[in-house]
């Protein structure tokens, strides 16, 4: 399988507290992954980092034959409509209708005709189950609502490659649960290469063909769910039990 | 004393940096205006947020505006004993030349430059701003040009009606208060009136919008910290434009009108 994203040496700092030391990571076309790791560990700055949203300090970050930071402009703009970014917060603009929304990268990076969006926008919003709420607002939804919405713009543009930034964060139990099942629909049926961010390790297993966990900056373990339920190492382990005991510093 | 170079050290790279990005903002709204005629849906819904819904308060403040210029000028001309068929022609060059386009772009910068920043920072602190650029849209595109152009077109439009409402209410004043006819105060106007001074106030009114629009999107854009950081830009923008505003004037004063 094509390798399709590959990242080398990242690093990234934010003023004296650096977040990524290092991160080397390589992610093939059609595969399913998960990076898990503490809150604040970077895990959004990594993803964000893939769509070229934040310039790395040093290191490379190769997506789809494109390294960002040797590409502008036009470029820049083509490898991003094929990526969709599923926001923590579902980032939906507040002053477009449900529809404007999930058609915006269609119409305005796409140039498709109003028919065609309108046909693309519901056959998105009923694989999400939002079939009908084209003329609401997105202040009228609740947060499973807009992280759902969220989605359908996403994949709105069938592209090649899916972040999903904490898709569960937020939401009740069987709305998460939802959620995970609509990745995991989308990952077969349009066999997009997808990649999550989440310490939410129910949606990590249900979700994750390879599970990465992120810890001090650089990649502590990597593996299938399986070997990461059996990885043997301690930092792994606290995390994904969820105990506060442990190798892990708090703070 | 190394603590006070350090603070003059992060004042002077905070204001360089701070108008760089001015720069930044001014040149990414030249860069698109190639994409005016497929941005123009965004742009008249701007046109119509910052002119339109101006409208009223410029109105207010140019009636008034204009009623106590012409209400001070007879009282200063009566100080000096000037005869009072002068009054329309210094109450017309005066509301022509300078309180037309520096009130209707102080009033108009406080209302619009404050919208413009709470409404890009907000986007910019919620990640609507990251989205579309997920997308592959240009934030400058989108957001940046649309509002800026609609402010260097709005701006001249409301100084123009500006200019009459306010001559407006001084004919009133005049007329009722100050005991003149309206033919004496339409004389003064007239025969004070020059092309010129018209389109000097145009070309104010037309760099007091780009300011207002400029430092509203640059404000929005790069603010940060959650809510606290999108008061900040609300307020920095309109200081900030308001200051601007008043030093351009000057300026474009000294380089117009020759003494």
């Amino acid at each position: 399988m094509e390798t399709i994203i590959h990242i080398e040496n990242l690093q990234k700092s934010f003023g004296e507290k650096k977040v990524l030391c290092g991160v080397n990571l390589e992610v093939k076309r059609g595969e399913s992954l998960v990076i898990i790791g503490r809150s604040g560990c970077g895990k959004s700055v990594l993803l964000k980092h893939i769509n070229g949203l934040i310039p790395p300090d040093s290191g490379r970050v190769e997506v789809l034959g494109e390294v960002w930071g040797e590409i502008t402009g036009k470029r820049m703009a083509e490898v991003r409509k094929r990526i969709g970014m599923l926001f923590q917060s579902a980032a939906l603009l507040d002053s477009l209708t449900v529809a404007e929304n999930v058609g915006l990268g269609l119409k305005e990076s796409f140039g498709l005709s109003e028919k065609e969006i309108t046909a693309i926008v519901n056959e998105k919003l009923d694989m999400v189950g939002m079939g009908g709420t084209n003329d609401l607002y997105p202040s009228s939804l609740s947060g499973g609502m807009r992280k759902r919405i969220g989605l359908a713009r996403a994949i709105a543009t069938n592209p090649d490659i899916v972040l999903y930034d904490e898709p569960t964060t937020g939401l009740d139990p069987i709305t998460a649960d939802m959620i995970n099942d609509l990745i995991l629909e989308l990952h077969s049926r349009l066999d997009i290469t997808s990649i999550s961010v989440t310490h939410d390790m129910r949606a990590a297993y249900k979700t994750a063909q390879r599970i990465v966990m992120l810890y001090d900056g650089i990649i502590e373990y990597e593996g299938t769910p399986e070997q990461i339920k059996n990885s043997g190492n301690a930092i792994v382990d606290q995390f994904i039990n969820g105990r506060a005991e442990g190798p892990i510093r708090i703070g | 004393m190394a603590n006070g170079f350090s603070l003059i050290g992060r004042r002077a790279i905070n204001f360089v940096s701070r108008l760089g990005s001015t720069f930044i903002v001014l040149g990414k709204t030249f860069y698109y205006f190639k994409a005016i005629p497929r941005s123009l849906g965004l742009i008249v819904d701007q046109l119509f947020m910052i002119g339109n819904k101006s409208l009223p308060l410029v109105a207010i403040t140019s009636v008034f505006v204009g009623a106590v210029s012409a209400w001070q000028a007879a009282y200063q001309f009566k100080f000096i004993g000037a005869p009072l068929r002068y009054l329309g022609a210094a109450v017309g060059k005066a509301v022509v030349i300078e309180l037309a386009p520096v009130l209707t772009a102080l009033v108009v910068g406080g209302r619009v430059a404050a919208g413009i920043a709470a409404e890009v920072g907000t986007m910019r602190v919620t990640e609507q701003i990251d989205a579309l650029d997920s997308m592959g849209i240009s934030p400058a595109r989108y957001l940046i040009m649309p509002r800026v152009l609609a402010c260097m077109i709005m701006l001249p439009v409301l100084t123009m009606i500006a200019n009459l409402v306010a001559i407006g209410g001084a004919l009133v004043v005049s007329v009722l208060f100050v005991d003149m006819s309206h033919e004496t105060f339409f004389n003064g106007v007239k025969n004070s009136f020059s092309m010129s001074d018209l389109f000097a106030g145009m070309i104010k009114s037309l760099v007091f919008g780009t300011i207002i629009g400029v430092v509203g999107c640059r404000e929005g854009f790069f603010a940060g910290g959650g809510a606290r950081g999108v008061g900040r830009a609300t307020t920095e923008a309109v200081v900030i434009s308001a200051v601007m505003i008043l030093v351009s004037d000057y300026i474009i004063a000294t380089i117009l009108f020759r003494v």
